[in-house]
């Protein structure tokens, strides 16, 4: 337990947090880049088409990983919310402000991945399918997320407001999981079934290497969006150091 | 690489993807320097933060 205290209390420290991610960025994204190289080349040369949905199919290695980050992203904000608002650790609340602008990207990518795909197989590029409706939800709630906390100028009040919403929200994971069992258009889970996966090996390769390439991507730009949060308060703590010398200064010159 | 009659959607799935992580890349990259930068500059006036100050490594 001590162990574990001081390695959290040592993580929890930004000028430790900023030498570990300057070592483990590169590594973390020259990973992910090989990964997404082969996965790429495997959805795209190699994976034969489905026996039902034919070469359109292909769609899938790019729009499930970006499903699958758009609620991790989501994940990560909610378990940082909560790590600031129990443990108020000190770098919960970068990392909640970093992953939710990423998450909202991926999200974006999901949706219209989705709907390139919905035309060619359902005919529409949209319908309020609950599994559609739902991703639009979160969607809307990243961009809830980003909009609450840029509309208050107190970083620390910002934060905790932004943590609680992150919080209450965290229901649309569940309801964006069951929501292909209430009448939806959308397939159900094909990989993350109770059983073996009810997808051929010559497709479930392709996309498992794409999926983990574009979580270690994701991981990377989390990292890289923290490290840029740190920096951009040490300039917000500097220059609040400086006006206050400036105004001592003035201070003693009227003085 | 013949992908049928939908190959529109399928590339165009591709480049929405490629394109949108690109600009993610780039944004972050652009953004890491801009703040380094200023970083650096505020530095370079002698301005340290109170944590720093107290720092006897710095003194």
């Amino acid at each position: 337990m001590a162990m574990q205290q001081t390695i959290t209390q040592r993580l929890a420290n930004p000028t430790h947090f900023m030498a570990l991610s300057a070592r483990l960025l590169p590594w973390l994204a020259s990973a992910a880049g090989v990964l997404i190289a082969i996965g790429l080349y495997l959805a795209l040369f190699v994976a034969p088409p489905d026996y039902q949905q034919g070469q359109t199919a292909k769609i899938m290695y790019v729009h499930v990983p970006s499903a699958w980050l758009a609620m991790f992203g989501y994940m990560v904000v909610a378990a940082s919310s909560f790590g600031l608002l129990v443990f108020r650790h000190p770098l919960a609340d970068v990392s909640a402000k970093a992953a939710a602008p990423i998450g909202a990207v991926f999200t974006s990518m999901c949706l219209l991945t989705g709907m390139l795909w919905g035309k060619p197989m359902w005919g529409a590029f949209w319908v309020w399918d609950p599994r559609l409706t739902s991703v639009l939800i979160l969607f809307l709630l990243y961009l809830g997320l980003i909009a609450l906390r840029s509309s208050i100028e107190d970083e620390s009040l910002a934060g905790k407001l932004t943590a609680v919403l992150a919080l209450v929200g965290i229901v649309i994971i569940p309801v964006i999981k069951f929501s292909v069992d209430w009448n939806s258009l959308h397939q159900p889970a094909s990989i993350t079934r109770i059983g073996s996966p009810a997808i051929h090996a010559s497709l479930l390769w392709p996309l498992l290497v794409m999926t983990t390439g574009m979580s270690l991507l994701f991981g990377a730009l989390h990292l890289k969006a923290m490290r840029n949060e740190v920096l951009r308060r040490r300039v917000k703590a500097l220059r609040i150091v400086r006006a206050d010398a400036g105004t001592a200064l003035a201070q003693q010159s009227a003085g | 690489m013949d992908f049928g009659p939908h190959a529109g959607f399928i590339w165009a799935s591709y480049a929405i993807v490629a394109t949108t992580l690109s600009l993610l890349v780039a944004w972050l990259v652009l953004d890491g320097r801009r703040l380094q930068r200023l970083l650096d500059e505020l530095d370079a006036t002698g301005v340290r933060r109170r944590s720093d100050r107290a720092d006897p490594s710095q003194s």
